[in-house]
């Protein structure tokens, strides 16, 4: 445990002393600010429109106009910069030689792997924090409910953990770093489609297909639905992504 | 104590180190010499655990690089030939996280990483971001994150490369006190830099052993440069006169001098060639006839 804490703690400084994380971060609040904004907007439209039509004010639902679609349009922020937060972890090490410093230490493979993923979520968990500000201001102007935004980050944060786990696999596999942004980018923006081919295709394959997407899990934590099965199938995409990683590891050794 | 036996290295087709045996002593400091491309940093690698063989054994005091990698891990202390530093950290946060690397207690840490920079002067850019430290201290810099968990074994790769001379004689010296503590390998392709720091030396060409020498055997031969063709009377007139000389031939302007013991003194050899007229250019140590010599016979048999 003290040797993954090592590595997180080096990975943790290597962050907060260049500009990549302030730079991610910024972006992240901008962008999501933009998104919550217009859809806030849209979302008062709307609930203009329903109460002149007669709609009883109490049947309008702020986690739902409003929560549901940010946290969806959040996950495209998120497909496009946690590569960019992820791609130097282990391609960078490798360009600069500093990987055999890392590999001819006592140190286990193991405790490498998970010290650069927990620095990555730590990193991630801040951001994701940040964004929070964003729900206090509906705290203060309306009255949503907290549970399913506490399930709905809980989402995003899984979410995010996967996407964090495949771009370290994907970032082991190369010392460029622009490679592995693209590599992560393009199997993170794959799983997410996968279930449109399975749209039109027969029972089992569409039901194969509709399971391995991420929409479909991620869809359940936005609504404030927890079901096992959600939190199962993130968890074994982390696991997967941190043991191809692993993999790819003893490939390199034995090749 | 460094053993390595038959070890052979396989890249691709290529075979990067081919049957390579020596042996390294407890205490002493052996170089790696030859070409660039010969297996030098294969052959380190290996010994650190970095790579494994694909065929012999490589063994740092008696345990194998194959069978107990961790154990190897906390014994070898390494220098890779490009420095593997971290340019945003300062050197005292690298030097701390290597010593973490290495599995040092935590309140020895602060211990270990004075004693470094002690030893290899790094005070003065100690607070510094490794990223702004000169190449001169940068290197320092890697002897000492490779000596911070006191190794019993020392593999430097290229330690002086790319240094000035002032530089150079630094890490020599650095180099040289590392004898008390540790068994040390050093690559390098300049044969001064293996007379005056080395007990020994292995030759390595294209993957393969040309030769092992020790201090002894270099320290018995020596070419004498002059300005002129040296008459061959004189050269004749050598061993007669110092019971120590072996064998003296003149070839132009080279005078090859055979010693039966390596030479305590050169001066009175010297002198005396000064004195029958030979104005003297250049004294070369004779691991560089050894290694011409090496080199040429693997050329012959090619």
């Amino acid at each position: 445990m003290r040797s993954v804490w090592i590595i997180a703690k080096k990975e943790l400084k290597t962050y907060l002393y260049s500009p990549i994380a302030y730079i991610l971060t910024a972006f992240f609040l901008l962008v999501a600010g933009f998104f919550y904004y217009s859809i806030l907007s849209w979302a008062n439209e709307q609930t203009m429109r329903l109460l002149q039509s007669g709609y009883p004010i109490d049947r309008v639902n702020i986690n739902q106009m409003l929560f549901e679609p940010f946290f969806n349009n959040m996950t495209v922020i998120l497909m496009f910069l946690l590569p960019l937060l992820t791609m130097r972890l282990f391609a960078d090490e490798k360009k600069m030689r500093t990987e055999e410093l890392l590999l001819t230490s006592p140190l286990r493979p193991t405790a490498l792997i998970l010290g650069k993923y927990l620095a990555a979520l730590i990193i991630y968990a801040i951001i994701l924090l940040l964004t929070a500000t964003f729900a206090v201001f509906a705290f203060v102007h309306g009255n949503p409910e907290v549970a399913p935004l506490l399930t709905a980050y809980l989402g995003l944060f899984l979410l995010g953990a996967v996407f964090i786990a495949i771009g370290l696999f994907a970032s082991s596999l190369t010392e460029n770093q622009v490679i592995a942004a693209a590599v992560s980018f393009s199997v993170i923006l794959l799983i997410w489609v996968v279930s449109w081919v399975g749209e039109s295709g027969p029972g089992a394959w569409r039901a194969i297909l509709t399971y391995l997407s991420f929409f479909t899990h991620f869809k359940n934590m936005v609504t404030g639905v927890i079901d096992t099965q959600d939190i199962v199938y993130f968890l074994s995409f982390i696991f997967l992504g941190l043991y191809l990683t692993r993999s790819v590891f003893e490939f390199r050794r034995w090749r | 104590m460094i053993q390595v036996e038959h070890l052979s290295k396989k890249f691709a087709n290529v075979l990067a180190v081919n049957d390579i045996s020596f042996q390294v002593e407890k205490g002493r400091i052996w170089g790696f010499l030859g070409p660039n491309g010969a297996g030098k940093t294969t052959t380190m690698r290996i010994l650190t655990g970095y790579l494994p063989p694909n065929d012999g054994r490589a063994l740092i005091n008696g345990i194998d690089v194959n069978e107990d990698l961790r154990s190897i891990q906390k014994m070898v202390g390494y220098l890779p030939e490009i420095v593997p530093v971290y340019g945003e950290l300062t050197v005292k946060e690298y030097l701390r996280f290597v010593a973490e690397l290495n599995g040092l207690e935590r309140k020895k840490i602060g211990y270990a990483v004075d004693r470094v920079v002690e030893k290899t002067s790094l005070q003065g850019v100690y607070g510094r971001l490794v990223r702004n430290i000169s190449r001169g201290f940068r290197q320092r810099l890697g002897l000492a994150q490779a000596i911070i968990h006191e190794p019993a074994v020392l593999i430097l790769d290229e330690p002086t490369i790319g240094l000035d001379p002032a530089q150079i004689i630094e890490i020599r010296e650095m180099i040289r006190s590392f004898r008390e503590s540790a068994t040390v390998i050093l690559s390098s392709h300049i044969l001064a830099e293996i007379t005056q720091v080395c007990d020994g030396a292995v030759i390595i060409k294209e993957g393969r052993l040309l030769a092992t020498l020790t201090r002894d055997e270099w320290g018995k031969s020596l070419e004498i440069v002059a300005a002129a063709p040296v008459d061959a009377a004189i050269a004749a007139g050598l061993a007669p006169a110092f019971p120590a000389v072996s064998e003296a031939r003149a070839e132009g302007p080279l005078l090859r001098l055979e010693f039966k013991e390596p030479p305590e003194d050169l001066n009175p050899i010297l002198m005396h060639l000064v004195q029958k007229g030979v104005s003297i250019r250049e004294v070369k140590a004779g691991l560089e006839a050894l290694y011409m010599k090496a080199i040429l016979a693997e050329e012959g048999r090619a």
